[in-house]
């Protein structure tokens, strides 16, 4: 089986990897507006000092050149409308088409952020009832949808745990992550003005308890966890980890990377966490279009409800709406623009409305089950250095290859070859020559029956002919790229030879 | 309808493989004092049908979008070409991943690489990153990124600049403990730089056009900057660079903008796109992704992520920014967009922006009582002064079928009766028309 065509996105005499600024002439267009008509001179309006002396070197094409050329990139693209995407913590489950059509409808899509709460009552009362539902699977209290990704609700946070303490007349310096950590979150620490301090996991693959201990005092403003964490497992001391950090006054904050494994079974509220933000990209299956856009909605607990980025999203029950409340004096401040990633919202909410109670259950169900079936018919090639039953994910890891001179990253690219997206490689940190594998929900079982043949397959070849992993892929339309010259040999942007 | 395939006999087979009884016990290490142990209460499941109505529904019920759009004030009614909604909504680029394994991902690399290349000729500079959140996310990672290069900690602001991009700036920095000062502007509606001190800050932030629709003096800003060693960041609209000088030939080191009206929807505030660029001697300071060019194997021409040192999943605590997932969907539409347009296309819808918003300001500016706040020159805003309070007049102009706003007197002392009217290349004369005859009829009423 081969992926993506090594000719993918070529036609005859020409090579893939045109920029389309080298399909430019001089005089074609694509574009179509209308007369601008005669009038006074263009800079009666505009002084000719502030008109612009070069033009911009935009690409001039037909519409013609247009469609073809960005419809041969996105062949030259893996997608999950293509197939399986098993990237370990980014849960690249199907987004559902309906969803499309949801965020399409001209009410949402032509809807100014600016126009009064009379005339977006609908998108208002989506925004609520989805606000009103993430916060039951949260177990919190009031939320925002400010933050466009995780990273800015992590930071969003952050700052709420800052007023929180600064409430309290408290000037806290460290925020503990442990080791496995996204690297979003010691550097969110560090743009919330925190110094971040990491607590090492035990050899269970979980946060090691005494040494947490040993870390905790009233200059800890917090602690950041993912649980699951990044390597699949749950923290099954959650209670005494919340305990240690609220004895001291800290806040538990939820990294909801890893909620998919977890929603409907647990909540994090029920579980301590007093600050959660979830990735609306992952669990709630929108599209996450090449890197973005996500949404990362920050929810918390009663008592931190008051420093909420303002406005805050209130239905008004003497009027029977939903309004925008600027009248928050505690609150940390605005965190986007207008009201985060609408549009993102819409698909998390059509997803949800599509779900129902039951569905969401099935889903941390199915992603756990798919998850420990696949590390059981690949453990003899691959094994997990943690026991025990995973999450929605595991980390192998790829060491038994290394007598043959195999590496993570050769299986990852010889996978390619055989018609899988690679999971992630070397991350989590902890763990030497890292596979961390997330097939998610709704992956079949003839489809992670296929991967693992895939991937035993791998292993066998490592020993019987590892040349063909090291000059893996050979299927793609490029091979292995050479990322040192990338960085040696600056080019990031087009210019004319 | 939940998407999941496992039939009965999947889910049996699966337990069995691995040696479990029940779907519960995947769950045994979550503690039995923390598990839910019932349903969440959360709406019960729709058929597609089902939620196509509902949908609909909902979305009939935000009348906003269905009137005529004079708002502004950094999102705009723009034409959305057919073909970028066709090529952007593909779902080799929706439902991709970030493009950490190269081989697999050349189509959205070589998209950003030329989204970098299109930004970097918009705004007369050399390196453009790969996208950030939106206008006010671009601006904040400008102003820490000038902190980092100058170690100050000062920061001037003009008052003209988007007041939620000055809001977001302060919370976003709030615990990092920089001064952030506001320059005002003058009775013209613009700053006068060479009348403020400079001196010991990190940036002097410029937007032009400006909130008020105005072309703010971007080389003088500049000047006043590079005199005090700052760097000038300049916040510009995208779709004014076919027609008006650009940041970067007017002395800017980071230009920052808002990506919308490139080819994205309103969409109620989100996903957008924030535009980040600077200078070469910068690019190790750049926050977020960055696409290059390199070749594979074989000697082809191919992209990848470069320069990942500054960037948290490697560096953590000391990277650049926090940044991971950015609107990258949103910068592939805007490539196309630009691509559409081209230089030419470009130039040409400046020139309708700033002919029908100077037909907008004759038409609005003559009616009884009002006046057009400012002398100009102006882009593709204005701002409009009415004896009306301007929040009920843009509510009852809503009413006879016109979006205006938003209103000046939230964020400006005494400009209670003031709104932004925006004229984009969609506006028609008639429809021009249409408004001023509709605030007319305000005023008859008082």
């Amino acid at each position: 089986m081969s992926t993506l065509e090594r000719s993918a996105g070529t036609r005859a005499g020409e090579e893939g990897s045109t920029p389309v600024f080298e399909r430019s002439r001089p005089g074609r267009r694509a574009w179509s507006l209308p007369d601008p008509g005669d009038g006074v001179p263009l800079d009666d309006l505009i002084p000719a000092s502030s008109l612009r002396a070069e033009p911009p070197a935009l690409p001039e094409v037909s519409e013609r050149d247009l469609v073809s050329h960005y419809t041969r990139l996105s062949q030259r693209n893996w997608a999950i409308d293509v197939g399986a995407y098993p990237l370990g913590s980014c849960t690249m489950k199907y987004n559902p088409k309906l969803a499309e059509d949801a965020a399409a409808l001209e009410g949402f899509r032509a809807l100014h952020p600016a126009a009064d709460e009379d005339l977006a009552q609908g998108a208002l009362e989506l925004l609520g009832i989805l606000q009103r539902a993430l916060c039951e699977a949260t177990g919190m209290a009031a939320l925002t949808f400010q933050p466009a990704a995780g990273a800015q609700g992590e930071l969003t946070g952050l700052l709420i745990m800052r007023a929180f303490h600064a409430s309290r007349g408290e000037t806290r310096h460290r925020v503990i992550i442990p080791d496995s950590a996204h690297g979003t979150n010691p550097a969110s620490v560090s743009l919330a003005g925190y110094r971040a301090q990491e607590v090492p996991s035990d050899q269970r693959g979980l946060v090691d308890l005494d040494a947490l201990r040993d870390v905790l005092d009233d200059d800890v403003a917090g602690l950041m966890l993912t649980n699951p964490n990044t390597l699949g497992l749950f923290e099954r001391d959650i209670q005494e980890i919340a305990a240690a950090l609220h004895e001291v006054g800290g806040l538990l904050y939820y990294d909801g990377a890893n909620f998919n494994s977890i929603v409907g079974v647990v909540r994090p509220g029920d579980m301590g966490f007093d600050i959660v933000h979830l990735n609306l990209h992952k669990t709630f299956a929108t599209p996450h279009g090449g890197g973005g856009p996500g949404s990362g909605p920050l929810a918390v607990s009663d008592r931190l409800a008051r420093f909420l980025p303002s406005p805050v999203l209130v239905h008004d029950e003497g009027a029977g709406k939903w309004r925008w409340d600027e009248d928050r004096p505690d609150s940390i401040g605005r965190i986007h623009s207008w009201h985060g990633n609408f549009g993102i919202n819409v698909r998390a909410y059509a997803y949800l409305r599509s779900l129902g109670p039951e569905g969401l259950k099935r889903v941390a169900e199915r992603a756990v089950l798919n998850a420990n079936y696949l590390r059981e018919l690949i453990s003899d090639s691959f094994p997990t250095p943690f026991q025990g039953t995973c999450m929605h994910e595991f980390v192998a890891t790829a060491k038994p290859l290394k007598r043959h001179g195999v590496k993570a990253m050769d299986v990852a690219k010889r996978l390619i070859d055989l018609g899988y997206h690679p999971p992630t490689v070397y991350f989590p940190l902890v763990v030497e020559e890292a596979l961390m594998v997330e097939p998610t929900e709704t992956e079949s079982k003839e489809t992670i029956d296929g991967l693992a043949a895939a991937l035993n397959r791998i292993a066998a070849e490592a020993e019987s002919d590892p040349d063909v992993l090291h000059a893996a892929p050979a299927s793609t339309p490029v091979r292995r790229p050479d990322e040192a010259r990338a960085a040696r040999d600056l080019k990031v942007r087009w210019t004319a030879e | 309808m939940d998407f999941i395939p496992h039939t009965p006999d999947d889910d049996r087979e699966m337990l069995e493989a691995i040696g479990l009884g029940s779907l519960d016990d995947l769950f045994e290490s979550v503690p039995e004092a923390v598990r839910l142990g019932r349903l969440l209460a959360v709406p019960e499941s729709l058929s597609e049908i089902e939620l196509a109505a509902h949908m609909t529904e909902l979305a009939s019920r935000s009348a906003g979008a269905g009137l005529v759009c004079f708002a502004g004030g950094g999102a705009y009614d723009h034409h959305v070409p057919a073909a970028v909604r066709a090529l952007a909504s593909r779902g080799e680029f929706a439902t991709s991943y970030t493009p950490y394994q190269p081989e697999l991902s050349q189509g959205v690399l070589q998209a950003l690489f030329e989204f970098q290349t299109a930004i970097c000729e918009l705004y007369g500079m050399e390196v453009a990153n790969a996208s950030l959140y939106d206008g006010a996310n671009a601006l904040v990672e400008a102003v820490n990124l000038a902190v980092r290069a100058t170690k100050r900690e000062k920061v001037l602001v003009a008052e003209t600049v988007h007041p939620h991009y000055v809001e977001v700036l302060r919370t976003y920095t709030s615990g990092l403990g920089l001064e952030i000062e506001t320059l005002p502007r003058t009775d013209s509606g613009t700053v006068e730089w060479g009348a403020h001190d400079v001196s010991a800050a990190a940036a002097a932030v410029v937007q032009s056009p400006s909130y008020f629709g105005l072309l703010e003096d971007v080389a003088g800003a500049a000047a006043a900057a590079h005199d005090a060693d700052a760097l000038l960041v300049a916040v510009s609209d995208p779709t004014a660079m076919g027609l008006l000088e650009s940041p970067g030939a007017q002395g800017a080191d980071v230009a920052v903008g808002e990506g919308q009206a490139l080819g994205n929807s309103l969409s109620f505030g989100g996903p957008y796109v924030g535009l980040f660029a600077t200078k070469l001697s910068l690019v190790r300071q750049v926050p977020g992704r960055i696409a290059g060019e390199t070749v594979d194997a074989d000697g082809r021409r191919a992209y990848v992520l470069t320069l990942q040192a500054r960037e948290q999943h490697i560096r953590r605590a000391k990277a650049t920014s926090n940044v991971c997932t950015n609107q990258t969907l949103m910068a592939i539409a805007a490539t196309i967009y630009l691509s559409w347009l081209g230089p030419e296309g470009l130039r040409r819808l400046g020139e309708l922006c700033v002919r029908r918003t100077a037909l907008a300001a004759e038409r609005l500016g003559a009616l009884p009582g009002c006046r057009i706040a400012f002398g100009g020159p102006r882009f593709k805003e204005l701002v409009l002064e009415t004896p009306l309070d301007a929040t009920a007049l843009t509510k009852r102009l809503a009413r006879r079928g016109y979006l205006t706003g938003p209103v000046l007197g939230k964020h400006y002392a005494g400009m209670d009766h003031a709104l932004i009217v925006a004229v984009t290349e969609r506006r028609t004369e008639a429809e021009i028309d249409g408004l001023a005859e509709a605030i007319e009829k305000e005023l008859a009423e008082g």
